[in-house]
């Protein structure tokens, strides 16, 4: 039951051969029995799921079921959960419980779908191997077997390790400069960061509020699509959610592919990329072709300018929003503050990890008096021309391809000690947040026994078509049914 | 791009974040960093560019002034560090 997926695990509930009691039971069996190799939840909430899900069974009986009814799946522990701990993985959330929902999550909710927990991630989502958790590192289910703990990928590294172990079918994930895509290839599964806009951000931690976006992750296109069919949508909540129709992103899934124009970054073809991971990839593009699809080259000439337009904009974001983490209305407080300026410097201090602290405070620095035209002034403006390089191609192209991430999942420990080398991940999936734009990462192969992801890149609200690109490419290739040993 | 003692001293008085002394030299060294890298930014020709604040070119929207949220006090103070009497506590700011 644990392989299957949530398109199936949906059918099977309709037809009612398994009960949402049921299967809630076997993935709560499986995270205890497992999680303990992988790190990748940080709260399991037993008895709610098991509560709603006899909810759901009562749901479905009645005849009042969506797709969702009685799935089980997770949150990353970004999403506020209402009476449930929301930690963003640092120690300054460690107790707090949110008294709200965020709308992802009330949306999840009204669907009937069964959260089991929240997952692991890098501490408000800061990272890109999971190792700047308070709750400590995730380890990829993947090259476990040879005696190396593996990273994740990050930030939304719990996300895709639970996935990639079947603890859960699906699991929600956030990203800002490749948190979503980078663990997803890193760990052999399917994720979608969507359009900026597309998913509110009400209710998910803010890291920096003008590139995060709420996305998903599962094994199957399919599956992404069932989730962004409830995830996406206009809130009024959220000031920077856009006000545009929802298709069914299942609906498209079949349409052939024959005269996809596919465009491949040159830049994204570089030497930083090893001939191994390459040629991953290019077998992966040689299957579109031979689903009807053209290839050409294209430029994206200022994307070698995204590392570091996003290492000022990020930063800079993120002091202002992590200013509200003072001490006083909720979150960690320091022992025995002497006065106001103590309580804040400290209780700030011992509540933020390295990471967060390092960002703030870039961030700070950027954007104080005699830098702000310097550093964000000219970020902002470098942003504008990473953006006019993807709308030129996709005047050319309909979707660009590119490996998702430079090499295969590291070992722990491999890039922690320089902070700028941890950066250069991300080489390949931050300029995408830059521009605003859709991308999914789809498995596409392996080097040394290692999962290898395809970055598919789409225009403004395309969400539909990309996930139409990774099914039928699913549909030739089983890289995504494969389970780690 | 080098950062200096005194500028990480200043922006962590800014940013509210305590930095004990023997952490100063670790940061000189990640903080520098992080800036030599962000300095390729000056290599770009940006003289005719608009800065770019938001990738749809969203306006912030407007609502009706009408009251929407209702009071939740109790909600929200009861997950605070420390209250009293409806008030978050702090400690003294006027002697």
């Amino acid at each position: 039951m644990h392989n299957k997926s949530v398109a199936e695990l949906s059918r099977e509930l309709e037809s009612g051969q398994v009960s949402s009691v049921e299967l809630t039971q076997e993935f709560l069996d499986r995270i205890k029995r497992e999680d303990s190799k992988y790190n990748s939840f940080i709260t399991v909430t037993e008895e709610q799921a098991l509560a709603d899900a006899r909810v759901a069974d009562e749901q479905r009986a009645a005849g009042n079921a969506t797709p969702w009814t009685g799935v089980p799946f997770a949150h990353k522990d970004i999403f506020c959960t209402n009476g449930v701990r929301t930690t963003c993985g640092s120690k300054m959330l460690e107790n707090f419980v949110p008294p709200y929902d965020a709308t992802v999550t009330a949306n999840f909710r009204q669907a009937g779908a069964v959260c089991l927990g929240k997952t692991n991630m890098d501490e408000f989502a800061m990272g890109s191997s999971n190792e700047n958790s308070f709750f400590g590192a995730v380890t990829n289910p993947w090259g476990l077997n040879e005696g190396n703990k593996r990273v994740p990928g990050g930030s939304s590294g719990g996300s895709a390790a639970a996935v990639a172990a079947r603890l859960v079918p699906a699991a929600t994930a956030t990203d800002t400069g490749g948190s979503i895509r980078q663990p997803a290839a890193l760990c052999g599964v399917t994720g979608l960061k969507p359009t900026y806009g597309r998913v509110s951000r009400y209710g998910m931690i803010a890291f920096a509020s003008s590139l995060d976006q709420g996305g998903t992750i599962a094994r199957s296109a399919e599956d992404n699509a069932l989730m962004l069919n409830v995830m996406a949508g206009f809130d009024p909540k959220d000031s920077t959610s856009i006000d545009r129709e929802v298709p069914d992103y299942t609906a498209t899934l079949n349409e052939p592919l024959k005269g996809l124009k596919i465009g491949l970054p040159k830049e994204y073809f570089s030497d930083q990329l090893s001939p191994a991971m390459e040629q991953q990839v290019r077998n992966a593009v040689a299957e579109y072709e031979k689903l009807g699809a053209t290839v050409k080259e294209v430029s994206l000439p200022n994307a070698k300018l995204a590392i570091a337009a996003y290492y000022v904009i990020a930063p800079a974001e993120a002091s202002a929003n992590l200013s509200r983490f003072d001490g006083v209305r909720y979150g960690y407080r320091c022992e025995d503050p002497k006065d106001l300026m103590d309580l804040y410097t400290r209780s700030r201090a011992e509540g933020f990890g390295a990471e967060v602290k390092r960002r703030i405070l870039v961030g700070t620095y950027a954007l104080s008096a005699g830098y702000f035209d310097a550093y964000y002034l000219k970020a902002q403006k470098v942003r504008r021309l990473i953006q006019q390089d993807f709308i030129n191609a996709f005047k050319e192209v309909d979707v660009l391809m590119s490996p998702t991430t430079p090499s295969p999942a590291f070992i722990q420990g491999e890039k922690t000690s320089d902070p700028v080398t941890m950066y250069l991940e991300d080489v390949f999936t931050i300029a995408i947040n830059l521009a605003g734009v859709p991308a999914m990462s789809v498995p596409a192969g392996f080097v040394d026994g290692l999962p290898v992801g395809l970055q598919i890149i789409g225009d403004y609200f395309s969400e539909a078509r990309l996930l139409n690109a990774a099914h039928q490419f699913q549909q030739v290739t089983d890289w995504h049914q494969r389970e780690p040993q | 791009m080098t950062i200096s003692r005194e500028d990480i001293e200043k922006v962590a008085v800014l940013a509210r974040i305590r930095v004990d002394d023997e952490q100063v030299s670790a940061l000189e060294k990640d903080l520098g960093n992080i800036l030599d890298l962000v300095d390729q930014l000056g290599a770009a020709d940006t003289d005719s560019v608009e800065p770019m604040a938001h990738p749809l070119n969203a306006v912030q929207r407007l609502r009706a002034d009408e009251v929407t949220e209702t009071n939740q006090r109790e909600a929200f103070q009861a997950i605070a560090p420390a209250t009293e009497n409806g008030l978050y506590l702090v400690p003294r700011v006027i002697e």
